[in-house]
């Protein structure tokens, strides 16, 4: 394992460029790349934040879909950390992390959804509390 | 590791140069693919991809284990047992410190890594610290939180919707707080060992973790706060 101790014939200060992505990495790039993706970064997430607590408070549009758009906010944010922060792209060179992405998406689907549809035909489906109390006595 | 260089990732920097988030300035999958990446044609890939993405697995995985104590949240969200409702025990004006806090604090973790690249030890120690600090902001107003809570005798005990309350949120407290010593360990390792190579590779799979802790919380304070207070 060459790669433990430290290797001359790589300095640290070089980044290896000839490889596919890991996420969160980028192949060799000045800091100021890396600072302009931040920026972007934060200022999309600063807005996105914004104006999902100003919605929460505020009677600006039709009450009943306060929720739908929170949760549309919140996913749009989550898909811009991803972007910024975690730079999962599209491309070629980053199948893999899609890919894992993509079935951890499907995953936490399955679990979510699934549970509150199972969940909420039980409790349809339950006796109502003053009847079940009824029948103990 | 060979030194034989492979030109075609020289044409994969040159197209993330050019579109870096892929936002479709040049239609990417137009043409041919680039030789090598993705393929499996250009031998076993560095141990640098292989531990992002070993460590990119374990956060998935982490955020499928959240999704579980999300969904007990949402089943649980009525039960309150003639207790408190969600709406009764969220303070917004907290939520919103701690999300900034928590926002900041992924920004300079960035910034920290753009350091990093550059192997500038001051920065990359400055911007750490930064998020060190922003991240103990954010567990300290959890903690401030869960115990004014207490001290009115709401406890996870009191109600199935406040076991997953405390639950949920709790879980990303301590994740926050476990990250917070591995940032503290990391900043000892930079500055005894140096920008080595498995150090940096360690400095990514921090970030990564951090990222993926800010992204849960969007979930926690959308679901559990923001939709909570308006319930």
């Amino acid at each position: 394992m060459s790669d433990i101790k430290f290797d001359p014939e790589h300095p640290s200060g070089t980044l290896d460029h000839r490889e596919d992505h890991a996420p969160g990495d980028e192949p060799l790039e000045d800091s100021g790349y890396w600072v302009y993706n931040a920026n972007l970064g934060l200022g999309f997430s600063i807005v996105l934040t914004a104006a999902a607590f100003f919605l929460a408070g505020s009677h600006i549009i039709y009450g009943p879909s306060i929720p739908v758009a929170l949760i549309v906010l919140a996913i749009a944010q989550m898909g811009v950390h991803l972007v910024f922060f975690l730079h999962i792209t599209t491309g070629p060179d980053n199948t893999n992390n899609v890919l894992a992405l993509a079935f951890g998406v499907l995953v936490v689907f399955l679990i979510g959804a699934g549970s509150i549809w199972i969940m909420d035909h039980l409790n349809q489906n339950m006796m109502p509390m003053e009847q079940m109390m009824q029948m103990q006595r | 590791m060979s030194d034989m260089g492979l030109p075609a990732s020289v044409e994969a920097i040159r197209r993330v140069r050019e579109d870096p988030h892929r936002l479709g300035y040049r239609a990417h999958g137009a043409g041919e693919d680039v030789e090598g990446t993705g393929h499996g044609t250009s031998g076993p890939a560095t141990k640098r991809i292989i531990v992002g993405y070993g460590f990119w697995i374990f956060l998935l995985s982490d955020i499928v284990m959240f999704s579980c104590f999300f969904a007990a949240f949402a089943v649980q969200r009525g039960a309150t047992a003639g207790g408190p409702s969600i709406a009764q025990i969220v303070d917004v004006r907290r939520v919103a410190f701690e999300t900034a806090a928590l926002l900041l604090s992924s920004y300079t973790c960035m910034l920290s890594f753009a350091a990093t690249n550059k192997r500038n030890l001051l920065w990359t120690q400055i911007f750490l610290f930064v998020t060190g600090l922003l991240g103990l902001i954010f567990v300290l107003l959890e903690l401030q939180e869960f115990i004014e809570l207490a001290g009115k005798g709401i406890t996870p005990q009191r109600s199935g919707m406040l076991t997953s309350f405390f639950g949920l949120v709790g879980l990303h407290g301590l994740h926050v707080t476990l990250g917070g010593v591995w940032l503290a360990t990391m900043m000892a390792q930079i500055q005894i060992k140096g920008f080595r190579r498995e150090i940096v590779h360690r400095l990514i799979c921090f970030n990564l973790f951090w990222h993926a802790l800010d992204i849960v919380w969007i979930g926690i304070f959308t679901i559990v706060y923001l939709m909570g207070s308006g319930a």
